[in-house]
């Protein structure tokens, strides 16, 4: 074994590997983090819409839950990056393939910002299929009560939601939302398959460039674990200090 | 854009040889995964801690990585570990031994999770009468706590079940033709990807679909039995 190869000049672009590994690490991140954004605003929407009694809305969340789990991530990648812009018309397809910029324009790797948003908005939409039965699993998991007083108090219902449940639901829900994001960070790796230069894309070109395959997966492995520790801790401690006293009893955090 | 839908009658037999492909991974997959997700749980409640650390170890570890991460790595050692044990050099091992070998590994970690879980319901005292009727370890496991544990399992375990079958499309990334990869040579050979990538995506959802409504109505059906 020879750990000294990420020290090592890569061949182009003027960086170490150790150089390739943090941008990979920078471009996973960051797919991950925007996709999150997408995938917690319009999983929450989701999954509200999904528990109130509005028959319509709620039909369209139900359906946009359905078609977005059961159709595996890759192929949605290849919909999004392959399809859509082919499906759409003509100049705008272009425009998308064509005339975005160059995100990454190094000798050892290149994409644009078509590649990269094709993957956010592909992991977002799929993760918030997911996002939207946690939250809903949440607010159904609150007593019924809580919605009655809340009408009752003469609260309108967006405002029942606003005060009363998602207040308490999100903090329920912190754990498995938690285990949601780490699912965006892992699932990050299929945009690869779209010519994203993440992290394990990454640690394929170092493999292949230096023929130090175990030193290059180990190396992207252990980024992989270090980063879902530090979010596992991270929530564990958010969740201790959002906890409601007497209601959420774990973390150690509550009363 | 035109589409030219029969490009897909075109490509049936290519189509259909790479749904074989998933169905055959997937279904190896499923009882590996499923048999050795049994041993592994079992060997992280066990009291000796030579077996519960590296089960525990082992599986942490394949959670925390990415699937194709996870792939990459058994297509990097596979080999390895056949010429190793084979003594043989030059050992020619296809991509798709090492993706069966892949996926058995991720999977028995996924249901080693569930069936862990599935174990720790059935309570303590059972296992405990089963000793003092004079069953061994083995007995006890296989006769008493293992029967309850996968009913109680069953629709969790359907569920990933239809959760592994999406992911076998994840062998794409090592260039096996799975439907997806055929789909994606046909298309590229044609130059109607479009038309065959939704295709694709149909065919996966009404599948999906279906299974998913499937194990919804065992569901219920099991609720009403208990």
């Amino acid at each position: 074994m020879d750990w000294s190869v990420f020290l090592q000049k890569a061949p182009s672009g003027g960086m170490t590997y150790l150089g390739w590994l943090a941008s990979g690490t920078m471009w996973t991140l960051l797919v991950s983090i925007f996709a999150w954004v997408i995938a917690f605003t319009l999983g929450s929407i989701l999954g509200v819409l999904r528990t109130t009694p509005l028959r319509i809305p709620r039909a369209i969340a139900t359906a946009y839950v359905e078609v977005f789990r059961n159709v595996p991530l890759l192929v949605q990648m290849f919909l999004w990056y392959f399809v859509m812009p082919e499906v759409v018309p003509e100049s705008l397809g272009n425009w998308l393939k064509q005339d975005l910029p160059n995100l990454v324009d190094l000798p050892f790797a290149q994409f644009s910002m078509w590649e990269f948003t094709a993957a956010v908005i592909c992991l977002g939409m799929y993760t918030a299929s997911r996002v939207a039965e946690q939250v809903r699993a949440g607010i159904q998991s609150l007593p019924r009560g809580q919605t009655n007083a809340g009408l009752a108090m003469g609260f309108t219902l967006p405002q029942v939601y606003k005060f009363v449940l998602l207040p308490m639901a999100y903090r329920l829900i912190i754990p498995p939302m938690t285990s949601e994001f780490l699912t965006i960070f892992k699932n990050s790796s299929t945009a690869l398959t779209i010519g994203v230069i993440e992290l394990t894309a990454q640690s394929r070109q170092i493999s292949e460039y230096t023929f130090k395959t175990f030193e290059a997966f180990t190396a992207a492995t252990l980024i992989y674990i270090v980063i879902t520790l530090t979010v596992i801790y991270a929530m564990r401690f958010l969740e201790g200090r959002l906890a409601v006293p007497g209601f959420i009893s774990q973390a150690g955090g509550g009363h | 854009m035109d589409f030219d839908w029969a490009i897909i009658a075109k490509n049936k037999q290519v189509l259909w040889d790479g749904m074989k492909l998933s169905l055959q991974l997937f279904g190896i997959a499923l009882a590996g995964g499923i048999f050795f997700g049994t041993l592994l749980a079992m060997a992280r409640l066990s009291s000796w801690k030579i077996l519960s650390m590296p089960a525990t170890g082992f599986v942490n570890l394949i959670r925390s990585i990415p699937f194709i991460m996870a792939i990459f790595w058994f297509y990097f050692l596979t080999p390895m570990l056949v010429q190793k044990m084979t003594g043989q050099q030059g050992e020619a091992v296809g991509p798709m031994t090492s993706a069966i070998v892949a996926f058995i590994m991720v999977e028995s970690a996924y249901y080693s999770e569930i069936i862990r879980a599935g174990i720790q319901s059935i309570p303590r005292g059972q296992p405990w009468a089963a000793y003092a009727l004079g069953m061994n370890y083995w007995q006890a496991m296989g006769h008493v706590v293992l029967p309850q544990a996968f009913r109680n399992m069953t629709p969790i375990m359907l569920t990933q079940a239809i959760i592994l079958f999406q992911d076998t499309s994840l062998v794409y990334v090592v260039g096996l033709k799975d439907f997806l990869g055929a789909a994606s040579k046909g298309g590229q050979l044609s130059g109607r990807i479009v038309e065959l990538y939704i295709f694709v995506a149909l065919v996966y959802f009404v599948i999906c679909f279906g299974a998913s409504w499937l194990v919804k109505r065992l569901n219920e059906r099991i609720a009403v039995i208990r």
